[in-house]
Parts: structure tokens; sequence; C-alpha cells
């Protein structure tokens, strides 16, 4: 039998969540349905055990597992229905319908309103082409979080992280706390992309090297990883670095797959769904939200932009009808690699965080911003730019959005100096 | 170990598919497979495809053997629940002198007796595969090579080996052999077993196995295959197999759909010393990536699911090494280096027929078993879309693998099955769990701990890659 509800999330996560709370507090009526496909929700924070999480939405600070249980606590208060072990196998993003399978079987339910917060992996060794062998012990953070959890479990003795920004160090404390050393933290960049005392925590109080312009070049092992080949960017050199693990980390990139068999228009670069300033997604009644429109920004950022989502979505519900201007793209040029939200309606202002989030392939101290319509300069801004590290851009330039003007494009100029 | 009739030596897909035939009659077989598992050599990384053996070279036995294994494999997996897809081939010409080439291969492939094949221009090309980079100049239509899953006939021709009263023996290396006064006693890591014939299946150890029987016909060079295997999001730029014009010493790089939904990207062709190494190289993704460039060039802006490398068992020459010798009761099926999956029903049929010859008793018993196996298919109905199973079962309605739908329930049947995995490649060759695009960013947790809980053995163990 066909489920009829309000406001449907695909995604248990910190968005998901925050969706499906604001839904109902902006005084959706109808049901509203979070389909998780874990066993519980609460999203990548579940695995997360060190502090830092919270502050924003409970004035408290948490660890990632508390934090993911008050999301679920605080959506459970508000009469949102959780559906846990439920997997989105299909669906049809034009008709709002949706097919899951669970325990209980297979369900087809029809919304009023999507919201998509399907968040986003770390890409594995595989998709980064690394070569060499394929032994058992070379991880991403969210399969080595998982497995230090694990009762029984030892991680290895001796690591090797690969990437140096927040989630690398993230994956160093993870090591640490399950007994495992780390050799070294590689990335290809010239300096790490994380702040500095979260560096410090994590990788000086441990003394781990910080190998800057490297990369490992080959995995070496069988059975088990028995070492790396690590190269030198600069001047070309290999040596074998011995560990037992080996942890890709960051590196993200959306879980699309969703959004694109919908045939969602998708952004080149956030390479999620194109969104704009409510959230929208092309297809009407179709929002989309977290990491899936940022990959990747912090759990109080997604939930944020979830809220957003998740208040237009019941504002649609409502019956406010559908934009009648067409979305103007805000497109990035290299060495900006993505901004969300990447659309606008012209006439509407304000972004769901307060601005524009913003990510650079290049390093500056003091680069120029430029946002512009045509030849028409609608903002610029010095910023500090560091790869892989959000960048803020100010919303106040929206109002200048000309309907017919063409494409925004914000563009950097004075990069290359770190 | 019980002493046995027929002992195959090699658990790659020729080697199960023989122990399967054998033990279908009143013979007692015994399978060994040094390895932790069958099917994890060389059989675990080909291109998956059955081939029609349109572009065999006619009088040979691997011509035959190809077309006839086509028609048998064809048939067993569609009685199994294998999953093949029909997909048909397209042989692109990128220049000149490659569509100068294409009306031999026609006639090639009518000499093997296949006479479907059509030469097609280039607009026809563009039309058959719409993702089709520019400057194809025409192309040759095979419409009957398909696809097919790699992983399940080996696991089905043990499991069925094993279901008509064989002894499979996994991790069980062959030291050396003995001839006796009736046959052959063979050391062997998991003990001494007396048997009167050896079936010489060991793939890319196969000279090392002949040597070791008393006969040094053969050298095998160990022919490296990089693939690349794309997400599944790709699998929509591409409808047939999409074959170069081929070169004299391999059939070249190739562009397939999968059956589980992916794209394959592969294989290159390296002659290599060591027969372990199956070590991608960045070279060789590079050279890959560079080929499907030109062939299907969007195909580069989906991601990268997996690399994986097989390691080909070529010898002097392109033919297989097939031999029976009454004489000492030995049975040499060797030099297979590209179509093994495909023919090896096919030479499971002909060792049947030599030993036949050869004066032993080889007719299918009327009660012989036969297996059904899960299915991997993405063409095909798959437990996670089946209400009546989940309804029976709701561990097949509970999804653990994401990115590959394996349920709780898939896990379950291939911990308990009669060819259980040793390892967590196991369980992906068996199940699909843990190939997809997160690479057990998800799973991999929960996979290992259920597989421990399942064997008895420590999670640390699983993740160490110890065999049980």
């Amino acid at each position: 039998m066909t489920q009829d509800v309000g406001v449907l999330v695909v995604g248990g996560g910190p968005a998901g969540l925050a969706a499906a709370v604001a839904a109902r507090h902006a005084g959706c009526a109808a049901r509203v349905a979070v389909l998780e496909r874990e066993s519980e929700t609460g999203g990548i924070p579940r695995h997360t055990v060190h502090t830092g999480y919270g502050l924003r939405e409970f004035r408290r600070l948490l660890d990632g597992p508390g934090y993911a249980r008050r999301w679920s606590a605080r959506a459970h208060a508000a009469g949102v229905e959780l559906h846990t072990r439920t997997t989105v196998t299909e669906w049809d993003a034009g008709a709002r319908t949706v097919t899951t399978t669970a325990p209980d079987g297979i369900r087809t339910w029809r919304a009023r309103a999507i919201v998509l917060a399907t968040g986003c992996r770390e890409r594995p060794r595989s998709a980064r082409l690394v070569p060499g062998t394929r032994p058992l012990g070379v991880l991403t953070t969210g399969a080595l979080q998982q497995l230090a959890l694990l009762p029984g479990a030892h991680v290895g003795r001796r690591a090797v992280v690969v990437g140096a920004e927040h989630v690398s160090f993230s994956a160093v404390l993870t090591l640490y706390h399950a007994g495992c050393a780390v050799t070294a933290v590689v990335t290809d960049q010239p300096h790490h992309q994380s702040y500095e005392a979260l560096r410090a925590l994590a990788a000086g109080r441990h003394r781990v090297p910080l190998l800057t312009r490297a990369a490992v070049t080959r995995i070496l092992g069988r059975g088990r990883v028995d070492g790396v080949e690590l190269t030198d960017l600069v001047s070309g050199a290999t040596r074998r670095v011995e560990c037992d693990t080996v942890v890709f980390t960051g590196d993200w990139i959306p879980d699309h797959e969703l959004a694109r068999r919908g045939g969602l228009v998708m952004d080149p670069g956030t390479r999620g769904p194109r969104v704009d300033l409510r959230l929208r997604t092309s297809a009407p009644g179709v929002f989309a939200a977290g990491n899936l429109v940022h990959a990747a920004e912090t759990a109080g950022v997604c939930a944020r932009g979830g809220a957003a989502a998740g208040s237009a979505a019941a504002a649609w519900v409502r019956g406010t009808p559908a934009a009648e201007t067409p979305p103007t793209d805000v497109e990035c040029e290299p060495p900006l690699r993505w901004i969300s939200p990447n659309a606008v309606i012209p006439g509407e202002t304000g972004t769901p965080q307060g601005h524009f989030l913003l990510r650079s392939d290049a390093w500056a101290r003091r680069a120029e911003v430029t946002v512009a319509q045509g030849d028409a300069v609608l903002g610029a801004w010095t910023r500090r730019l560091v790869p892989n590290r959000p960048v803020h851009l100010p919303d106040g330039w929206l109002a200048r959005v000309e309907r017919e003007g063409g494409p925004v494009r914000v563009s950097v100029s004075g990069t290359g100096d770190a | 170990m019980n002493p046995v009739d027929v002992a195959v030596v090699g658990g790659g897909v020729v080697g199960c598919a023989v122990a399967r035939r054998l033990a279908r009659t009143r013979l007692r077989v015994a399978l060994l497979e040094a390895g932790p598992d069958v099917g994890a050599g060389t059989s675990k990384a080909n291109t998956a495809i059955l081939h029609t053996g349109f572009d065999t070279k006619p009088g040979t036995a691997e011509s035959a053997l190809v077309a006839r294994g086509h028609a048998l494999l064809g048939e067993y997996a569609s009685r199994t629940g294998i999953p093949v897809e029909r997909t048909g081939a397209l042989l692109v010409a990128w220049n000149e002198e490659q569509l100068a080439v294409l009306p031999s291969l026609a006639e090639q492939a009518a000499a093997n007796g296949y006479d479907r094949c059509d030469l097609v221009d280039a607009a026809t090309c563009s039309r058959l595969e719409p993702h089709l980079g520019p400057g194809a100049l025409g192309g040759l239509t095979v419409p009957d090579e398909s696809i097919v899953c790699p992983w399940t006939p080996p696991i089905a021709f043990a499991t069925e080996a094993v279901a008509n009263g064989a002894d499979l023996y996994r991790g069980c290396a062959l030291h050396a052999a003995e001839p006796t006064a009736d046959g052959w006693e063979l050391r062997t890591a998991a003990g001494v077993l007396e048997a009167s014939w050896i079936v010489n299946a060991a793939g890319l150890h196969g000279d090392d196995v002949e040597r070791l029987l008393g006969h040094d016909g053969f050298t095998v060079t160990p022919r490296r295959g990089e693939l690349v295997v794309f997400d599944k999001l790709a699998r929509p730029l591409v409808r047939n197999i999409l074959l170069p014009v081929p070169t004299g010493r391999t059939k070249g790089v190739l562009v397939s759909p999968t059956v589980f939904g992916n794209v394959v990207l592969g294989p290159t062709a390296d002659d290599v010393d060591d027969k372990s190494d199956t070590a991608s190289t960045a070279d060789g993704i590079a050279a890959l990536l560079d080929h499907s460039r030109r062939i299907l060039p969007r195909l580069l802006d989906e991601e990268v699911t997996a690399v994986y490398v097989g390691l080909r068992a070529a010898t002097e020459e392109s033919d297989y090494r097939l031999a029976c010798r009454p004489g000492d009761g030995t049975v040499c099926l060797g030099g297979i280096r590209s179509t093994g999956l495909t023919a090896a029903m096919a030479l499971a049929e002909w060792t049947a027929e030599q030993l036949g010859a050869a004066g032993l008793d080889v007719a299918e018993r009327a009660d012989a078993a036969g297996v059904h196996m899960p299915n991997l298919g993405e063409a095909f109905a798959r437990p996670y879309q089946d209400a009546e199973r989940i309804a029976a079962d709701p561990e097949y309605g509970t999804v653990l693998c994401h990115c590959e739908r394996v349920t709780a329930g898939e896990l379950r049947d291939a911990f308990t099955s009669a060819v259980p995995p040793a390892d967590l490649d196991g369980i992906r060759r068996r199940t699909r769990a843990l190939m997809g695009r997160c690479q057990g960013f998800y799973c991999s947790a929960e996979v290992a701990s259920r597989f421990a809980r399942a064997t008895g053995r420590p999670v640390d163990a699983v993740l160490a890659g110890a065999a049980p």
C-alpha cells in the first residue's frame, strides 16, 4: 500500500534530521518521515568519538555519537517518523514517488515534498587511482572509525594517513585512541589544511611527521598491507614506508546516485544537485541539503542547511507556488572548485548559512574574490584561501542579480602565495 | 585424504568445471586448490565476457572449445541462475588500416563457424553507441558476444562437484607427485592423496605441475592485464561490448558493461616474471584511461570503483596446451589464457571424452544433483527487490552493503553454503558486498563482524586477511 506523506526526507544524518524537525516546526500538518538505510539515525557523527559537536544547536559540547543521539531524539520529539534500515531503491522525481526496501517489506511512498540528504563519502584508494596490490588494511576514515568501534577489533599497529585536512586529523585521533601509531600524515599540498589547534592536538602531541608535497604512489603487500611507496612531489624521489594500515581521508564526493538517477540538474563544481537559495533542485517539490550539496562541511553546517530545506519543503507543502522565474546559475572559475548554493532566483535574497560556501584549489593569504554578472561587478572581497577548507562569501549582492543578466560568475585573483 | 580415481589440480574455473563434470559420474573425484578459495586466481580477474570465438584462429583447439563452451556455459548459466546478458559486441575501427581488416575478421568468424557478424558504417556505429568518441570509421557487429558473471561459475561448479560427492581441498598446494603401480601418490599441504589419474588445471602454475608429473612441454609466462571498473552511473554510456580491432598478440583494450551494472575498461597486456604479481601500475592505469578518452570519452567523467589485475597463463604458443596421456594417467589443460571462462565446460567435456576413451566410465549418473546459485546480476531480480522473499525472511529486506544492495540474508546464505568464503574477498565474489563505489566506507565493519561471528573467528583475524 502506498504511504502518503507531506515531507519525505531521504537520509537521517544531521541535515536530514534537521530538515524533518524544521518541517514539523514550520507547521507541516501532514506526515514527516525520514528514510535511513543504516540501523540507526544520526549519520556520520555516530562514528566520530571525539568532541567538537553541538555548540550551536544544543549549546553544549558533545561528541559525535552524543550529537547524533540528540538529533534523533529531537526529531522523535517533534513527531517525525524515523524509518531505519530503509533503503531507497528507486524514485521518480517528477511524481515524487519513492520505493524502499526494509526488513518489513517493499513499500511505495508518495510525498508532496522530498528532501534529499544523502550525504557524501571519501574517495577510496581505487577512485584515486593509487596503483599497487589490493591488500586488507587500506581504509577510508569512514571505514576506520566504524572498525575502531567494533568490539575486539584492532585497526593496526602503524598507519600512514593520506590527506591533511580536518578529517585527516580526526582519523589520526581515532588511530591513537585505537592504539595504532601514525607513521606519517601525507599531503600533496605545501601545508596542512586544518586549523593549527586541531593539527597540534592530533599530530603535534603525538609527534606525527607531516609530509607535505608528497604522495602515496603505490600500495605494497599481500594479504595485509605492509608498506607504501611515498613519492616526494618536488624531487620525484621515492621511498618505502612500512605500515600495516593506510587511511585515505577527505577527497569528498557527494552520494549523488539518487539525485542523478532522478534526472536532477547537477552542479559541475559540487557534483551534487544544483540548488538555489531555498535549496530547491531542478525538480519542483524536491529539495537537497547537507553534504550532498557541499561535500564536506561540518555537521553543524549540514544541520543548518537541512533546517532551511525542511522549512522550504514545508512551505511548498502549504502551497507556496513554484518560482516563476527560472534560476540563474552561480558558476565558479578555477582555481575555485565549487560554490553552494549554486543557483539564484532573481529577486530572492538570503542564504541558508547567511553566506555562500566556497572551496578553492589554490592557496592565498589575500585573494580578491569577485562576483560578477556579465560586465557588472556585484561585489568583491578579500579572502584567505586554503584548499579543502571552507571559505565564506557574503550574500548581500543577491539583490543586484538581474533577471536577464546571464550566469553569475565567481572568480578569484591574487592566488599562489601561501 | 581418501583415495580417488581422478585428482583435479587447480580450483580455477577450468579445474572446477572438470571436477563438476567428473563428479557427476561414478568416479571418485578430488579437487585440489592451493589458494584459500576456488576461483580466486586468474578466474576472478578477467573481462567477464562469454566469447563466441569469432576471432579465434580457425582450426585450433581454442576455436572449437570456445565455440562449444559458449553454448554449454550459456545453457548452464540459465539453468543455474548465473547472470548472462546478451549485449552483443561491436568492433570499432578507428583508422583506415583497421577498417580494411574488418572484412577479413568477418571471414575468420565464418571459418570459426560463426556467421552472424555484420559490417556496419560509421553512422550505424554512432546509432548503436551514441556516446562513442568521434572518429569511428566503421565497425563489425558480433551479436552473440555476451557478458557473464565471472565469479559465480567456478563457485557453482565446485558446489555441484561437492554436492555430487567430490572432495574439495582448499589451501592444498601440491608439493610432489610419485608414480605408483596403478596411478599417483600426491604429497599435498593437506596430506597424501592417492589418485589413478591427475588432471592438471593449474593455470599459471600449469608448467610447474607438468614438471612435477615428469613432463616438460611448455613454460608459462604470466601476462598481466590491468582493468579499471567504473561506477554504475557510467552504465548508460555503453550498450555493447566495444572491442578493438585485434592485433596479433592480444584482443586489445575493450570497454564493456558488466553484469553488476558497471563498466569495465581493459586489459593491458604485459609479460611479467612473477606469477603472483597482481599489482596495478601507474603506467597501466594511465594507458587504459587514454584508450577510453578515444573510445568513450564521457567515461572519464565518472568515478573509478576498482582497479584490478589478472595474470593470463600465456605459453610459447597461442593455442591451448592440451594432452591426455593414458600411459601415465595424466591430463594437461594448459596455456588457457583469456578464454578459460568461456571454454571451461567444453574443456571439462573434452577431458571426460578423453578419459572415456582411456577406459573410464564417464557416463553421468541419473541421480546427479544440480545446483542453483544466488543471482548477482543487475538484469535479474535480486532479494532486495523480491517482496515475497522478504515477507518470508526479513533478512532479505535488510540491506547491509548499500552500494551493491546486498542483504543480510545473502551474506548468511554465503556463510552457510557448501563452499563458503574463506575471507572478505570470497564474500565479495559470492555476494557483491564490499565491491561497490564506497569500497567499504559504509559496510566493511558490519560485514567483517558478521563474518567473524558466523565463522567463530576473531574480527582481527578477518581483518588481518588470515585464512581460517
